[in-house]
């Protein structure tokens, strides 16, 4: 049905203020479908800004979302998730004293009509999860295991396990390799490799150009809340980018060319 | 092994305050077995240990969701004037219960309500409410009781405070069951969940999706409820209003909380908990006056109590 | 070059952020300025007669000064973002160690050190049960708290004590004595303990630590604040200053009950908060923790000098916690 061109998602002219500090000034924004757009930019530029308000955390204010083409009204959390959002934030998002189970299906939980949750069929779940999608085999993690005490890597996979169980359209990582070994890193990024050939679109947010080039298509630079350059992988090499990146740093500009 | 250790340590907590419980009536036991090997000071904590049980159940969630509400007393007293009032003047008692428990929902809602709408830290603003709730308590009823010795006898009487089989006081069944309920919602419910997330990390909730407005305010709004619940069966029992009624559960009941291990910063405790310290604190009294030391060791022994529980929790959950 | 620009930037925004914040924490205070003013107002159109006359300011400072002592000690503690439930109860035992050792030694001097000593080793108690053990504040002291209320139950057999043969001595006269004849000494000593604390708060480096290790405990360790003696020292001023108060009540009143001090824990706290104090730590000042201690103490007396009953206080104190603290916080949500 959707217009071949149409992208996924569209964010139009996008402001964000926290009080007196502009997070994003007039952003524009947009996710192919089955790309991934490699999201990178200076600490406090407004990349996780620009998400959150994507996911429903925080209003859109003036500008404008559309999804596949149609605008979203309303917008919440919930209704990001029904549209096919997922995102492992860069805050990780989890409830550290509480079993990791519960974690996995934190705020949308498998119930009965009446709201009981099902234990059971959760922890199966859970586990299913924890073996297949992320591959922790580790001994000692388990569905009941107190998410407190797993380590950064495990947390991290946790965060990315629950946003690829649930059928996405969009996942959106946010700094998903910070503080992970070399290892782990590897092991997101074949993640991402797998979003992209299961054929959906991804939002890989990262400062380490070095990360996102081999898994994306396409990288959006922000700087303090606009985008200052837009490049296609199959346009620029990896030494270019990262030159233009050091340019961007040093002068706040970027020329296209 | 990593997880046995985990469940072991919860498990611990759980444990350990049970064997407070046992090592109490141990020594109770020694020291006047006569009374403590008979049921008569059994029935005698059925009738009295409730009220405060319902309570802390009722309190539970709210620290649980790392908040705290001073003012359920004064909630409980202004309901239980509330439902002696309108019994003696309507002479209906289930319309007086209705009301009353009304009264305590909507206080408890605007507690809610101060702390999520208009951001003021429960902390305070139950403090506020405490003495405002206190304060209509003492100017409408003037300082003078209610009786309510023309409702003995009604079923809404022998449902709520009767004695079943002549003996079990109703309000131990009620106590009992609450117990199972909130131990439900907690641990089988959605809504459970969704309180422990708040109180664990609210801006991972918020992120999550989790309502955490909403979960807060029914949290508060329960709580006063309940209060209502319990000041509406502490008039029965009694069957007497007293415009004092209330006064002196507020530590009692906060202290019964922290005793069963729910912890101060959110996200943790547990039901199970909450009900053995709440036989703990309503039992030290009459067991101390028991094995024959005056009462005034009651309030040095609850302090005892809880110091070296509440340490004993601390030490057991930081060496995990 | 960047991150030159970006920091000076930065630098701007916190600037003009904090400009902003001292506005608002100075509407803050002045706000309560005003509830104090419009209160009192309120009494004086009510009842020009009383409110226009000297007594009742004179029995204003007579009786305020033993809470507000006990909210200057407190202040501390809850910038630091902990808790004292005990303090009431700690007051009390010292105040009856005061009585029954001026009754048996004759010696209210020695009694007053001993006192004072009690009142600190119980704060300090306190403070090493929550830094050392770990136990989080507000469970440990509801636990101290019914301790030594129960040790004044056990110590004094339930029975209250006089202590009227004191009266008259240099200690009693300079403790809560009528300077000149007409200022009751315990309103001077609240005065110099409020300039005592603002001092400390303001103006040395225990006081920063204060504020920063109720800010943001993890950043106050790692930037070398020795947060836990922090802690510790802030509980161990509120004992001390809750015996303090103590021996002034129970001087004042030259009498001391089981139930001494019972009472102060609410109104006390309350006139933090009301001070515009903040729950979550690391933000409070002695000026509104002292206007809020004249306010909660003023309603009592004013309330009834109107001809209202006393009953009526209590509801008075709730509206006025509420609607003040709800004040305060939508202040502090604007900028
Ligand atoms: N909840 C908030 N309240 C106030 N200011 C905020 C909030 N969230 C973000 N900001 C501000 O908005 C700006 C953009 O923040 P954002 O988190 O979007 O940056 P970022 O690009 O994700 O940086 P980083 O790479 O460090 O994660 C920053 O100046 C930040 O201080
Ligand atoms: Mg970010």
């Amino acid at each position: 049905m959707e217009l071949k061109n149409e992208k996924l998602v569209r964010m139009v002219n996008i402001s964000k203020y926290f009080g007196e500090v502009a997070a994003l000034r007039k952003e524009n924004f947009e996710v192919g479908y089955n790309e991934v757009v490699g999201l990178i930019g200076d600490n406090g530029a407004g990349k996780s800004t620009l998400i959150k308000i994507l996911t429903g955390v925080h209003p859109p204010g003036k500008g404008r979302i559309y999804f596949q083409g149609e605008e979203i009204t309303y917008h919440s959390v919930e209704r990001a998730r029904e549209l096919g959002i997922e995102t492992v934030y860069q805050e990780r998002a989890l409830g550290e004293q509480q079993a990791l189970w519960k974690n996995i299906f934190m705020g949308r939980e498998m119930t009965t009509h009446l709201g009981f949750l099902q234990v059971k069929k959760a922890k199966k779940e859970t586990e299913r999860i924890l073996k297949e999608v992320i591959g922790f085999t580790a001994a000692g993690l388990t569905p009941d295991s107190i998410v407190e005490r797993l380590s950064g890597g495990e947390k991290q996979g946790v965060a990315i396990a629950r946003a690829l169980h649930f059928k996405a359209k969009l996942i959106i990582l946010d700094e998903p390799t910070m503080g992970l070994s070399l290892s782990e890193t590897k092991k997101v990024l074949n993640f991402v490799k797998g979003i992209k050939e299961q054929g959906k679109s991804c939002i890989f947010i990262t400062h380490n150009i070095y990360h996102v080039y081999p898994v994306a298509d396409r990288f959006v630079v922000l700087d303090r809340g606009r985008t200052v350059g837009e490049f296609i992988k199959k346009d620029i090499s990896l030494e270019k980018l990262v030159n233009k990146l050091y340019l961007v740093a040093r002068t706040g500009e970027i020329s296209q060319n | 092994m990593l997880k046995r250790y985990l469940k072991l340590s919860e498990f611990k907590l759980q444990w350990s305050i049970f064997a407070v419980l046992v090592a109490l009536f141990t020594l109770f036991i020694m020291g006047a077995p006569r009374i403590f090997l008979a049921p008569d000071m059994y029935y005698s904590f059925m009738s009295t240990i409730p009220f405060m049980t319902i309570m802390a159940l009722a309190l539970t969630p709210v620290i649980i969701c790392k908040e705290i509400d001073l003012s359920f007393p004064s909630v409980m007293g202004i309901s239980a004037w509330m439902f002696a009032s309108l019994s003696a003047s309507t002479g209906n008692p289930t319309l007086a219960l209705i009301i009353s428990l009304i009264t305590g929902l909507l206080a408890g809602l605007l507690n809610g309500i101060l702390v999520v709408k208009v951001g003021i830290p429960s902390l305070i603003v139950t403090i506020g409410t405490m003495f405002f709730w206190k304060g209509l308590v003492l100017v409408f009823s003037a300082a003078g009781g209610i009786t309510l010795v023309p409702l003995r006898g009604t079923i809404l009487f022998q449902s709520l405070v009767g004695r079943i089989g002549g003996v079990i006081p109703a309000q131990a069944l009620w106590a009992v069951g609450l117990a199972f309920l909130f131990w439900l919602i907690l641990n089988r419910h959605k809504f459970g969940t969704h309180i422990y997330f708040t109180g664990d990390n609210i801006e991972s909730a918020r992120m999550m999706g989790i309502p955490v407005n909403k979960v807060k305010i029914l949290v508060f709004t329960q709580l006063g409820f309940f209060a209502a619940f319990a000041g509406i069966l502490l008039d029965l029992e009694m069957s007497y209003y007293w415009p004092t009624s209330g006064e002196g559960y507020l530590l009692e009941t906060i202290a019964a909380v922290f005793l069963g291990g729910t912890s101060a910063f959110g996200g943790m405790g547990t039901i199970f908990g909450t009900f053995i310290g709440c036989i703990i604190i309503g039992s030290l009294e009459s067991g101390i006056i028991s094995v024959g030391l005056s009462g005034y060791w009651t309030n040095l022994i609850y302090g005892l109590v809880i110091v070296i529980s509440v340490s004993i929790h601390s030490i057991l959950r930081r060496r995990t | 070059m960047r991150s030159l620009t970006i920091k000076k930037q930065k630098r701007e925004k916190i600037k003009t952020l904090k400009d902003y914040l001292k506005l608002s924490e100075f509407r803050l205070q002045w706000s309560m300025v005003a509830v104090l003013a419009i209160i009192l107002a309120v009494f004086t159109i009510r009842n020009p007669r009383v409110f226009l006359s000297f007594r009742i300011y004179y029995s204003f400072m007579s009786i305020i000064p033993f809470m507000a002592i006990l909210a200057l000690a407190l202040t501390p503690v809850i910038i630091c973002k902990e808790m004292d439930l005990s303090f009431p109860s700690i007051l009390g035992f010292s105040a009856w160690m005061f009585t029954s050792l001026c009754a048996s030694t004759g010696n209210p001097t020695l009694a007053l050190i001993i006192s004072l000593i009690t009142g600190l080793l119980a704060g300090l108690l306190n403070g090493i049960l929550v830094v050392k053990v770990g136990v989080p504040s507000l469970i440990v002291t509801i636990g101290t708290m019914f301790f030594w209320r129960g040790m004044i139950m056990v110590c004094s057999g339930g029975v209250g004590k006089t202590l009227v043969p004191v009266k008259g001595t240099i200690l009693f006269q300079s403790l809560v004595g009528r300077i000149g004849g007409v200022i009751p000494a315990q309103a001077l000593w609240a005065v110099g303990l409020a300039f005592l604390f603002w001092l400390i708060l303001n103006r040395h480096k225990f006081g920063t630590h204060i504020y920063f290790t109720g800010d943001n405990i993890e950043s106050a360790r790692m930037m070398g604040i020795p947060v836990n003696r922090v802690k510790i020292l802030v509980f161990a001023q509120l004992g001390f200053f809750a015996a303090f108060a103590g021996i002034l009540l129970v001087l004042e009143a030259l009498y001391h009950w089981p139930t001494t001090g019972q009472g102060f824990l609410l109104p006390t706290i309350a006139s933090v908060f009301l001070g515009g104090t903040s729950a979550f730590g690391g933000m409070g000042t002695i000026f509104g923790t002292f206007i809020g201690c004249i306010i909660i103490g003023a309603l009592e007396a004013g309330i009834i000098s109107i001809g209202l009953m006393g009953f009526w206080t209590q509801v008075f104190y709730g509206l006025i916690i509420v609607i003040s603290v709800g004040i305060h916080t939508i202040l502090r949500r604007r900028t």
